[in-house]
């Protein structure tokens, strides 16, 4: 009896060493050799493959240098990208496999608002850190412990339009917006804020997806008594096609477009007729024009020459959107020295002095956007190209 | 408020006869393969947009408009003709239904490959004589507007001149009208329906290429305005030469006419429910054949 439990015991005793041994060589394993994972679900085909586009670029071209570099922690990054379509259902389905059948440690993207949206509960309920390159305010606000972003919100775009508004002595504004959803979320947002700010908004047309002439919504605008300026809230071809109705029409008055609008795409589009028109951007858009002494040009420049050496096309600011993503978790995984997701969060949330291509980025438990309208520059379109508000 | 009301008035007009003329041509299309063969071809929008990407890319090598336009409307054409001959003539005898389900998977096949032979991204048209607006009566037109509305009218003309006065046109006619009847008289049906596709692919090609400088092009460019020229058909009458012109012209002037006077919000609401009155209250449309008539 005696003997059977000693055994027992002796047998016990060896399995827990064993256990040990394996469990702290499993954790070595980790520690060492087993790759990073980071899942991405990006809308690279779509009606929003302009923003998921250079966003996959960015984030497998760095993904690549960082792992030739030796990786992070001494562990090589994994990547696995999937293709949302545009789709938001796609989206909250290949998130849902990159959490449950990839276990990856961190989820990079949703390109759009639309398709964040869905992705936000499963990263809360997985516990997994989420960093989306969607606009809207809504992604952040409130504020959802695993969930960060890295675009400047709508909000920002209105209050930064309007500041430029009241150096320039214009109250009285026409808004005139899109259908999608982060036209819609804009156009509230500025809504909101102007009153504030001192702004009167006395005209408020929309266009739907698809038009193919907005002439009549400007005609509108153009005969409203008082209008001092335009602000047109929306990305993709609606923008480009008011920017040229707005010149045919031969109206004077100033035109704001959002970020939405930031790359070459839309100067090209819109021709001679974008001259004179004015957005808020990230700096990475006017990367050789900022002064040598400012803290961003560093980073900016550098982005800009490795992406258009790499794809031979302009940098725009939505794959500065994915750079900086990658980076904060970069970041985080070094600070939080470890891939556990919980500490990788409290990381991300602690990020402080990050310079990333849109600005400086100050995290903090009521903050998961973390850049403040300093991060905006006011740009111009001359003689083709953006150049800096001064 | 009466010293705008002239000028703001010709502004929406004129914007809606610009649109209303592109509608025209789609819906166009649209009759012509529903007179050959009673088939709604849903790749009629993909013929737009074939067209406007195919000058894109022709003129971005330095092709000349001149040259660059023919080449794309034959590009088009052969599209369409290949559209018959591999997909809709394989499955002649099939019901009506089966052949419009196969135009909607040409479409979406279509859409597939034009983001492979080109890209995702917008593409702009260089306009064909310059971007300087003209004013007319206060309001404001680009000069490719002229262009869209001169070369519409040239097609109307041509196209009734085609059915009214020609053996080949008036044979297409007799096969709408009467398929069985026209192929005993000795009226090659299948050559119909191949012309009809040829025909068709060439209206939307051209609709494709007056626009793409005025609204751009991209490989998705089709779905809208193809749905568009489709509502334009129904209210002016499938199957009517004259319907789907008027069709497409009021369409695109209410639009217009709704998001200045209205509301914007309304406008494309506004577009459906006209569709859906006609549907309604007179089913065959403004100009279309009364239904008795095919009994």
């Amino acid at each position: 009896m005696m003997s059977t439990l000693a055994r027992y015991g002796i047998t016990r005793g060896l399995a827990a060493t064993t256990a040990v041994f394996l469990a702290c060589a499993g954790a070595a394993f980790a520690q060492g050799q087993g790759p990073i994972k980071i899942g991405s679900v990006l809308s690279i085909t779509g009606a929003a493959s302009f923003l998921g586009d250079p966003e996959a670029k960015t984030i497998e071209f760095y993904v690549e240098k960082i792992n030739a570099a030796g990786g992070v922690l001494g562990r090589k990054l994994q990547l696995i990208t999937y293709d949302d379509g545009s789709d938001a259902e796609k989206a909250r389905t290949f998130s849902k496999r990159l959490i449950e059948q990839d276990k990856v440690d961190v989820l990079l993207g949703g390109s759009s608002t639309g398709t964040s949206m869905p992705v936000m509960p499963l990263a809360a309920e997985a516990q997994i850190p989420f960093i989306s390159f969607g606009g809207a305010v809504g992604i952040i606000e409130p504020v959802q412990k695993w969930v960060f972003k890295t675009p400047h919100t709508d909000r920002m775009a209105c209050e930064k339009i309007f500041v430029d508004m009241q150096s320039r002595k214009l109250t009285r504004l026409a808004l005139i917006s899109g259908a999608g959803g982060f036209d819609k979320s804009m156009r509230t947002e500025c809504l909101n804020v102007a009153k504030k700010s001192g702004v009167e908004v006395i005209a408020d047309e929309n266009y739907g997806a698809g038009d193919t002439d907005m002439t009549a919504q400007l005609t509108k605008i153009k005969n409203t008594a008082g209008v001092q300026a335009v602000l047109n809230a929306g990305f993709g071809p609606g923008p480009a096609i008011v920017t040229r109705n707005f010149r045919q029409l031969g109206m004077t008055v100033p035109l704001y477009q959002s970020h939405g609008v930031g790359s070459k795409e839309f100067i090209k589009l819109a021709g001679a007729a974008a001259e004179g028109v004015r957005l808020p951007a990230a700096a990475l858009l006017v990367a050789k024009d900022l002064p040598a002494k400012d803290p961003q040009r560093a980073v900016v420049v550098n982005y800009t020459r490795e992406y258009e050496a790499k794809f031979k096309s302009e940098v725009s600011t939505f794959g500065g959107h994915a750079y900086d993503g990658l980076m904060l978790v970069v970041g985080a995984l070094k600070s939080a020295k470890s891939s556990d997701k919980a500490k990788v969060r409290d990381a991300l949330e602690n990020t402080k002095g990050y310079m990333g291509t849109g600005g400086v980025v100050n995290m903090s438990p009521t903050d998961h956007l973390g850049l403040d309208l300093s991060a905006f520059r006011m740009l111009e379109v001359k003689g083709g190209n953006w150049t800096l508000v001064k | 408020m009466s010293a705008q009301f002239m000028p703001q008035f010709m502004q929406y007009l004129l914007s809606g006869l610009t649109v209303g003329a592109i509608y025209a041509l789609v819906a166009l299309g649209f009759s012509i393969i529903f007179n050959a063969s009673h088939v709604i071809n849903f790749a009629q929008g993909e013929f737009v947009m074939i067209g406007g990407m195919a000058t894109v890319s022709l003129s971005a090598a330095e092709v000349p408009l001149g040259l660059a336009i023919p080449l794309a409307v034959a590009a088009v054409v052969l599209v369409g003709l290949a559209l018959e001959k591999f997909a809709v003539e394989p499955a002649r005898g099939a019901s009506v239904i089966t052949l419009i389900i196969i135009t909607i998977g040409a479409s979406i096949f279509l859409r597939g490959l034009a983001t492979l032979v080109w890209d995702k991204q917008l593409h702009v048209l260089k306009a064909f004589s310059g971007d300087a607006p003209i004013a007319v009566a206060g309001a404001t037109l680009l000069p490719q507007s002229l262009w869209v509305f001169g070369i519409t009218l040239a097609i109307v003309l041509a196209l009734s001149w085609f059915f009214g006065r020609t053996l080949l046109g008036k044979a297409m006619l007799a096969t709408s009208h009467n398929r069985l009847a026209a192929q005993l008289v000795g009226i090659n049906v299948r050559h119909v329906l191949l012309l009809s596709y040829g025909m068709s692919a060439a209206l939307g090609a051209i609709a494709g290429i007056l626009i793409a400088p005025i609204s751009f092009t991209t490989y998705d460019v089709g779905v809208m305005l193809g749905l568009k020229g489709f509502a334009a058909a129904i209210l002016g009458g499938l199957g009517s030469g004259v319907g789907a012109v008027v069709g497409g012209i009021v369409l695109g002037v209410a639009e217009s006419m709704s998001a200045g006077y209205v509301s914007s919000a309304y406008k494309d609401a506004i577009a459906l429910v006209i569709t859906l009155a006609v549907l309604f209250f007179m089913p065959s449309g403004l100009f279309g054949k009364r239904g008795g008539e095919r009994v």
